[in-house]
């Protein structure tokens, strides 16, 4: 956590700041309530979980490729994981369900959301912080406590869960099926804190979304990026909570002997499913829409264009968080469940292309006609934009019930998982990242690294992904530990080594990425005010922006996406702080912005 | 290598099949659609000095467009799905003459059991084979899927059938294989570190083979 | 679980109709035969008085049956007729093998005894485990062997132990477990073949022994004292005699069971 000591807190909020005694280091950025610095904190622990998640993945990739062969580096792992540098299956199963657990719970949600919505709501409302900051302090040392102890369940007894990110009951409910005994507890223990600090997290970007907009910034004035965490935030104060009690009761069926979910003393199976997917396809959209938020708002930018369509993108975001809880059932149309109700999941499901589909047109839109700067936030925003679509397609052949039989549960959805999840959410957080980097830190990412960057990770991930639709179409099953135990499967062994190989290749090429990150820490050139010319609130500050952010609640004239407006001059772009001769102040809102 | 699906092995394969090419040519369009457009535009509008996006906040008629056509798309789809869905999952659907097998999944085995000479379930000369399902081709065959422990699934995939088994649940899922021969049966439901070795061998016969097999099993051989 | 009621009703219920012909047997046995399995961790132990005995059954041994390995080529290749379970291993004369046999009581409680270094091997070959009953000390290795080029996995079913469920996926692939407390029976079995199961009896001391073939045992090293001596078979259940040793003498305790 040390490095983020390169932001310089002093910035330029001078008569600001004089309101605060000096802080010390623990104070500052350690023991923070400033809702940069959370962010900051949330971005390097998470960063460092989706470094372990990779390296589970590389495992997962050794194994498929090169079934039963000594894996090198193999020899560190003890021998309940790994005999003569051969991964064993018990090992195989923790290392797929902790690579879901850990991209999904602990990598990919805290950067979109731990990161960018604290880093960005009061930036981009025109806030001095969080409605809550000491909230917001406790929600992120529970997440980190989450992740410690997660990780903590590789060094007990009999290791991780071996039930899949999942957590299917009654395996996971009964260790004498599974094997697992403290791991699954420590799974169960983890989610329950996760949960209490995303709820904690979304109850504060919730409120200082209606609470604590500055003058002028209207619901509709408010960029996308800032909609879409907004509704993410509803989604996981209601989604949360359902995970939470599962997981409780799953805990329970380990450690008290209950039965919920074990139909040998009257429990049921599909309960478990049940409430784990009303929380977890909610959790998908947590894990998309504040990408597509980012994304809208760096597309605009590099088209130097409005948005198309703004309003039809709120109602967008809006929609697919509706229809997004009533689709859970998509994910068990094998599972036993009555068909009839499969029917209905298949029906509100395949309306989910619909939202789906104006943003992607409506991105396109925004790029029609446009003056494309393609920076690298740009490029990974294109990218975004290009394998988000694939990722959508293909989600149609597992909506349609029938076409689902043959695919459920193959490599075809590990395919199209990857292609939202990587495709999607990752690109989007390699823009990102990219993107508010000199307001974080004050200087810029690399261009020529980040460009090449994007280029290897664009390539090796396509190659790495799609193939997996071929063999997921072939029939291989998912989390099968050796699928040349199968004759059907054999042929098509050489694509699963193409595949290693094109991972190994793509996990290699994040190092540059990790290196631009770090390097540009201490010697990235130093960011001018508004480096990428965009109309954000936040681009009024100076890099990093000081404690308190402004020292007066700024005040906002326009919408965020006054790209190449008339009024502009021979600028393409007109801030939403800036004051034309023609504009009038707004009006305060009733209740006082930022209660710092 | 195989580019495509398995080999068509029972009748669910025809229906499914041109289902899964109708929305391979469906997002084929769209994606062509998309990334064409992508490439276009950054080629086409690719920044130059000296010159201004076209500003402009939207258009109401072309929105129009792209929400109604998907939408359509859709509920079309989804209509055209629904009746094949129902055809295969309902427990309706279920042939009256279909012959009953017994599979009992558990950690990490198939267990069938054939209703023996009788052709009835639950009765005494019934008898259980590990790993091996035996059917005769052109015939319907509903097997009834029961788990003694945790959650498998009942998957050929030429069959273009898979089922999950769920302890506590008894399922019937039914099917009529059109190619004789030998295939696999896998789990696709993960059950545990054995997961992968929970395999079967499938016996697609015709009636004169099945019935030879039934007699030998009747004998008390092993194959 | 149901099974699991009856074996051990019907066990207690043998246990008493057989112990009042049991005592007779105990003093009436004639002198000891040279035993064919002997209990190998006895040597270690100081010189002391033996039991030996016979363990035998009455009535017709169940048939056991046949294992179907038809989908396990590189087990099946390993025999010429077709395998069966180990169920009742019976010998010439109604001699019943695979009977745990242990001194259950009687030996003081503060003594210890050290485990032996050697292992004990259990050996997973043809899709069978070998030994299918052994006896094991607290402390004690146990070497688990996968001979067979396919996945076994070794699930033990312990209630004063720690369960453990373990894989070994190829062939040649070791590992090594011990048990902490004194426990009879550790139910070991293997789910990828439902019919593989082997039986630990894990014991404190080194007073047990396992019928061999021929039906016989025998516990050496035995200090002065009263020892209820118990027979545990996997399908008979129990059966206890009481035997005294006076010195370096040799006792016989013969056990028989009723087929079930």
């Amino acid at each position: 956590m040390t490095s983020v000591a390169h932001a310089k807190p002093e910035g330029g909020g001078g008569a600001h700041d004089a309101h605060h005694a000096p802080m010390s280091f623990w104070r500052k950025y350690i023991f923070s309530t400033d809702h940069k610095i959370i962010g900051i904190q949330f971005l390097f622990v998470s960063l460092f979980f989706l470094l372990v998640g990779g390296l589970l993945a590389m495992q997962i990739r050794w194994q498929l490729g090169f079934p039963g062969q000594p894996m090198p580096g193999g020899s560190i792992l003890p021998e309940t994981m790994a005999v003569n540098r051969v991964i064993l299956p018990e090992y195989y199963v923790q290392l797929v369900s902790m690579h879901g657990t850990f991209m999904v719970f602990f990598a990919i949600m805290p950067l979109l959301v731990g990161v960018y919505a604290n880093f960005l709501i009061p930036l981009k409302i025109g806030t001095h912080d969080m409605a809550f900051p000491r909230i917001n302090m406790a929600s992120f040392w529970l997440a980190l406590l989450a992740g410690l102890i997660m990780t903590a369940s590789f060094f007990v007894p009999n290791g991780p869960i071996r039930s899949g990110w999942t957590n299917y009951a009654p395996l996971a409910a009964r260790p004498d099926l599974s094997g697992v005994t403290v791991g699954q507890m420590l799974w169960c223990i983890s989610i329950v804190v996760l949960g209490l600090s995303s709820v904690m997290g979304s109850l504060n970007y919730i409120t200082t979304v209606i609470n604590h907009r500055a003058p002028g910034m209207t619901w509709f004035r408010m960029p996308l990026s800032v909609w879409a965490l907004f509704i993410t935030a509803i989604l996981g104060v209601l989604a949360l909570p359902v995970l939470q009690g599962a997981a409780i009761m799953l805990l329970f069926d380990n450690v008290l002997g209950t039965h919920f979910f074990d139909p040998v003393a009257g429990g049921q199976a599909l309960l478990w499913q049940h409430l784990f997917w009303f929380f977890g396809h909610p959790e998908v959209y947590i894990l998309i829409l504040p990408a597509m938020g980012m994304v809208s708002d760096i597309i605009a930018n590099g088209s130097r264009k409005p948005i198309f369509g703004y309003h039809s993108m709120v109602f967008a975001i809006i929609g697919i968080a509706f229809l997004g809880w009533i689709v859970w059932g998509h994910h068990m149309f094998m599972s036993g469940m009555n068909p009839t109700l499969g029917s209905t999941f298949m029906v509100s499901t395949l309306l989910i292309a619909v939202p789906s589909a104006i943003k992607v047109f409506n991105w396109l839109g925004t790029m029609w006609r446009g003056n494309l700067r393609f920076h690298v936030p740009m490029l990974n925003a294109i990218g975004f934009v290009s394998m988000f679509t694939i990722g959508g397609l293909s989600g149609i052949f597992m909506a349609a019930t029938p076409v689902d039989i043959p695919l459920h549960d193959t490599q075809f959805i590990v395919a199209h998982i990857h292609y939202v999840l990587f495709g999607g959410s990752l690109f989007a957080l390699f823009a990102a990242i990219t993107y508010w980097y000199p307001k974080m830190f004050g200087r810029m990412m690399n261009e020529g690294i980040g460009k090449l960057h994007f280029f290897l990770t664009f390539i090796f991930y396509n190659m790495t992904f799609f193939p997996m639709h071929i063999i997921g179409m072939g029939g291989q099953m998912r989390r099968i530990y050796d699928p040349t135990v199968y004759d059907f499967l054999k042929p098509q062994q050489p694509l699963n080594v193409f595949i290693s190989y094109s991972a190994f290749a793509l996990f290699a090429v994040q190092f540059l990425f990790a290196f631009n990150f770090l390097w540009s820490l201490k010697f990235g050139k130093k960011a001018p005010q508004n480096p990428w010319e965009d109309n954000g609130m936040e681009w009024s500050l100076p890099n990093p922006a000081p404690h308190g952010n402004w020292e007066k609640t700024p005040n906002v004239y326009r919408g965020p996406y006054e790209f190449s407006a008339p009024e502009a001059g021979d600028k393409d772009y007109l801030p939403q702080y800036t004051k034309l001769p023609t504009d009038r102040d707004p009006v305060p809102a009733p209740l006082p912005a930022g209660g710092h | 290598m195989r580019w495509w699906l398995p080999d068509a092995g029972s009748t669910f394969a025809g229906p499914i099949d041109a289902l899964f090419l109708a929305i391979l040519i469906i997002t084929g369009i769209a994606l062509v659609l998309v990334e064409v457009g992508l490439v276009t535009f950054v080629i086409r509008y690719r920044g130059r000095p000296g010159r201004k996006a076209f500003y402009t906040h939207g258009s109401t008629r072309a929105e129009v467009i792209w929400t109604a056509i998907p939408a359509v798309t859709m509920v079309a789809l989804g209509l055209i799905s629904n009746h094949y869905w129902v055809l295969i999952k309902d427990k309706k659907s279920v042939p009256p003459n279909a012959y009953h097998l017994g599979v009992h999944a558990k950690q990490f085995e198939w267990q069938v059991t054939y209703p023996g000479a009788d052709g009835k379930l639950g009765t005494a000369d019934d008898f259980t084979v590990r790993n091996q399902l035996h059917v005769v081709v052109n015939e319907p065959t509903a097997v009834e899927l029961s788990s003694e422990d945790v959650i498998h699934s009942f998957f050929v995939p030429e069959w273009r059938l898979k089922q999950d088994a769920v302890p506590g649940m008894h399922i019937t899922a039914w099917f009529q294989a059109t190619k004789t021969g030998e295939f696999e049966l896998g789990c696709a439901e993960l059950c545990g570190m054995g997961h992968y070795k929970m395999r079967a061998r499938v016996f697609v016969h015709t009636p004169d083979e099945f019935k030879a097999w039934m007699a030998q099993q009747a004998a008390g051989g092993t194959e | 679980m149901k099974g699991r009621i009856f074996s051990v009703v019907g066990g207690m219920f043998l246990l008493t109709v057989c112990s009042k012909g049991d005592r007779g047997a105990v003093q009436a046995a004639p002198p000891a035969t040279p035993p064919a399995v002997s209990s190998d961790v006895g040597a270690a132990v100081a010189a002391g008085g033996t039991i030996t005995g016979k363990v035998k059954f009455t009535g017709t041994a169940p048939r056991n049956p046949a294992i179907d390995m038809s989908e396990e080529a590189a087990c099946k290749a390993k025999y010429t007729t077709t395998p069966t379970e180990e169920n009742v291993m019976a010998g010439p004369a109604n001699a019943l093998s695979n009977v745990f046999v242990y001194v259950s009581a009687g030996v003081p409680a503060g003594q210890t005894f050290p485990a032996p270094a050697t292992p004990v091997v259990l050996d997973q070959s043809g899709c069978r485990y070998h030994p299918h009953v052994f006896g094991v000390m607290v402390g004690q290795n146990i070497e688990i062997r996968n001979s067979d080029p396919l996945l076994h996995n070794i699930k033990a079913i312990a209630k004063k132990n720690r369960p453990f469920n373990v894989s070994q996926p190829t062939a040649g692939m070791t590992k090594t477990v011990t048990f902490t407390a004194p426990e009879v029976m550790v139910n070991l079995e293997c789910n990828v073949h439902g019919w593989m199961h082997a039986y630990a009896g894990v014991r404190p001391d080194p007073f047990y022994a396992v019928s061999g073939p021929d039906g016989s045992f025998s516990i050496k090293g035995l200090p002065p004292g009263t020892y209820t001596v118990e027979a545990w078979h996997e399908k008979f259940g129990t059966q206890t005699a009481t035997v005294t040793i006076a010195g370096t003498e040799s006792k016989t305790a013969n056990f028989t069971f009723a087929a079930r």
